[in-house]
């Protein structure tokens, strides 16, 4: 099954690769990883979705925490979490097509941010399910290229994953 | 105070008290050299970066303490990584120290670059590549620090070559600080309390331990359990002589080429005692057979090592030494059920199903007679023995009956060809009044031979035992066992004169081809100062025995009769 991991890093020069290069190397395949800074100078934030079963996930843990710039791992799967990806997509908008186009991104409650003769770029985001399903939507009007963020997750409630010395 | 960059390393390595290095001068470390040979510091120059590596690997093994290893930038930083996943695998205490071209030549392919840190990523615990002069004392301190600590392994620091001239202020940090490096020490209370009350029920318990007993030096709690609690012990390669070797209780190695009191003990105990070690699969065999009536209790400094391979009942993540102790405090005075009528079955099967070999003519020498008539003839002297990686390891393993704890060394994890020698040269620097043997296979010994220059060079008397079949012998078993005997490519025909190519490095090099040559050549080789080779002809096609095919239940065993 699909997990998602937070790790807190330092941010020192070749901390992805560290990160990244454990995970093919023991065997693991990432599918999307998200890395950003956080309120912490010095401290960065990756998320990483993997596709594997809890006893693979527990040791992929341990291993991670090994790493000396790795300051905390959470497997977020089963906590209550908000997870977001953001999504832009180029579509392919005949001047006959784009008010259906439009209604769409509403719907999934979208942006168009960008408008050519013959296309549009629209801006969504949510969970993975939400992007399929809107990515499926789009097809009918024919995708020209996609980009996304891979998703990053929080805690719901006050629960950090580390209290920022104030 | 003000200093380069190259006598901030000196400065370090005076702070960590390093008597020695092991090393290989090149373009890129020739300030830090200059610096060596202005301080007077001890250096070991040997004939490849690969043999400094396993030199300084033994000197650690040894000792205990860090090992330290030097190379230039490209293929003298290359060269190490052999010797480096060796003493990862192994979890040895190392620092490696290759210089690097200049910082802005970094990245632009320049003459002898190479991404060390990148190369070395999977085969080190940590490494570094200093840009900054600031950061040099700081990444020098945690350098031993992450080598030394925790479960120990080898760290590499990546020494930019204008970084080595330029000045910087020199203040060696008193204590370290790393947010993500914590490692835990002392065992979960609760967890130890369950340990020991599940010691106390079990009728049919066994003790199986690894190289973590040797690094966090628990022989003596170990023992104490064993006595206390009455528990039989298995041992691994890397844990061989933590437990003395005629102990009454002790089985001897386990897995695939372990002992039958082992194998059947792991086959029918009741609860498994795993003290620092690691569930290998050459322990193991077919993961599912393993231990099948056993309840397992796993202690191990790293957690990653907890339920990696098999899934335990009652981990405790700690120092395996304070954990013991732990144990044994809430074992004493308490009853335990009896385990004799136990102890009686797993004595039974050591005294019904010793190693055998059969050494009935004096024309065909065996190689486990030659191994064990060194034993027999150096023990008094309690030597450190240094192993290679094959058959002879194999029967040094069986038949090297050591009694004390850093004094088997050999490439456990790895499995290293080539190692054995240039170990027992960092044995020997480490302990130069002690007898160093070093037992090798014909074809392991020439992958660091060259390295019989630096034993001539510095005057190490290491006796190196050449257990020469005159075939890779463990290939040439699996192809004999798995390969229908077809022998591909595992003959070493065309091996030089083992005697002359000792000589040829002003050595002294001995022959022996008869069983009744051996031991007067041993005795002969030990009076003898200095390095000596003794060239052992021993039967082309004997077989490590017994043997349990890979991934086949450790009962299954070829031989064990």
């Amino acid at each position: 099954m699909r997990r998602i991991l937070t790790i807190l890093v330092e941010d020192r020069p070749g901390v992805l690769t560290r990160v990244s290069g454990l995970f093919s190397r023991r065997g693991y395949n990432i599918q999307n990883i998200a890395v950003g800074r956080t309120i912490e100078p010095g401290i960065s934030r990756m998320t990483v979705s993997v596709e594997a079963d809890p006893l693979t996930v527990e040791q992929v843990v341990k291993q991670l925490n090994k790493l000396v710039n790795v300051l905390k791992v959470s497997d977020l799967t089963e906590e209550a979490s908000i997870g977001r990806e953001l999504m832009l997509v180029k579509i392919k908008a005949d001047p006959v097509k784009r008010s259906d186009i439009q209604q769409m991104v509403s719907t999934f409650r979208g942006k168009i941010i960008d408008v050519s003769p013959d296309s549009m770029i629209v801006e969504v985001t949510g969970d993975d399910e939400k992007l399929q399903a809107f990515t499926l939507m789009m097809q009918e009007f024919g995708i020209k290229e996609i980009v996304s963020t891979g998703q990053i997750s929080l805690l719901r409630g006050s629960k950090t994953m580390r209290d920022v010395k104030a | 105070m003000k200093m380069t960059g190259a006598e901030m390393v000196l400065a370090a390595f005076e702070e960590e008290g390093v008597e020695v290095v092991f090393g290989f001068p090149g373009g890129a470390v020739l300030t830090l050299y200059d610096e060596i040979f202005k301080k007077g510091l001890r250096h070991i120059l040997t004939r490849h970066e690969q043999g400094a590596a396993h030199a300084a690997d033994g000197y650690a093994r040894a000792t205990g303490k860090p090992g330290v290893v030097i190379a230039t930038s490209g293929p003298g930083a290359t060269n190490l990584v052999t010797g480096i996943a060796t003493a990862y695998m192994d979890s040895v205490p190392l620092v490696a120290i290759t210089g690097q071209v200049a910082r802005p030549n970094i990245g632009t392919d320049a003459f002898q670059e190479a991404d060390i840190t990148g190369i070395s990523l999977p085969i080190t615990k940590h490494n570094f590549l200093v840009k900054d002069i600031g950061e040099l004392p700081r990444m020098m301190k945690e350098a031993f620090h992450i080598a030394n600590t925790g479960r120990k392994g080898p760290v590499l620091i990546d020494l930019p070559k204008d970084l080595q001239v330029e000045q910087g202020d020199f203040v060696y940090p008193s204590k370290v600080e790393i947010p993500g490096y914590k490692p835990t020490y002392a065992g979960h209370p609760g967890q130890i309390s369950k340990a020991a009350q599940a010691i106390r029920r079990a009728s049919r318990p066994l003790l199986y331990t690894g190289g973590g007993v040797v690094s966090s030096g628990a022989q003596a709690e170990l023992l104490t359990l064993s006595q206390q609690a009455r528990i039989p012990i298995t041992t691994t390669l890397t844990g061989l002589g933590s437990v003395p070797h005629d102990y009454e209780l002790f089985l001897g190695m386990p897995g695939m080429h372990g002992t039958y009191a082992a194998n059947h003990a792991l086959n029918e105990c009741d609860l498994l005692v795993a003290v620092g070690t690691r569930f290998d699969d050459r322990v193991t065999g077919k993961l599912d057979t393993f231990v099948p009536r056993a309840k397992i209790i796993h202690i191990d400094i790293d957690p990653a090592e907890i339920s990696k391979n098999v899934v335990v009942d009652i981990p405790i993540v700690g120092d395996v030494r304070l954990t013991l102790e732990q144990i044994l405090k809430r074992l004493a005075n308490a009853e335990t059920d009896g385990t004799e009528e136990w102890c009686q079955m797993v004595r039974e099967w050591k005294a019904a199903h010793p190693f055998r070999y059969c050494q009935d003519s004096a024309e065909c020498l065996k190689p486990q007679f030659v191994i064990e008539e060194i034993y027999r003839v150096t023990r008094d002297k309690g030597p450190i023995l240094t192993t290679d990686v094959g058959q002879h390891q194999m029967w040094a393993a069986h038949y090297f009956r050591v009694n004390r704890p850093r004094k088997f060394i050999s490439s456990g994890g790895l499995g290293t060809m080539g190692f054995g020698f240039p170990a027992a040269l960092g044995a020997q620097v480490a302990h130069p009044d002690e007898l160093v043997v070093c037992i090798a296979g014909d074809g392991s010994f020439q992958m660091n031979s060259q390295e019989l220059a630096t034993a001539v060079h510095y005057r190490l008397p290491v006796k190196i035992a050449v257990i020469n079949n005159a075939y890779l012998g463990m290939v040439r078993q699996w192809q004999k066992y798995f390969y229908e005997g077809r022998y591909a490519h595992s003959s070493m025909a065309g091996s030089p004169d083992f005697v002359r190519l000792a000589e040829a490095y002003g050595a002294a090099g001995l022959r022996v081809a008869s069983a009744d040559a051996v031991t007067p050549t041993i005795e002969r080789a030990l009076e003898m100062d200095g390095p000596v080779l003794i060239d052992f002809q021993v039967d082309p096609e004997e077989n490590v025995l017994p043997m349990v095919a890979p991934n086949t239940s450790i009962v299954e065993m070829i031989g064990g009769e």
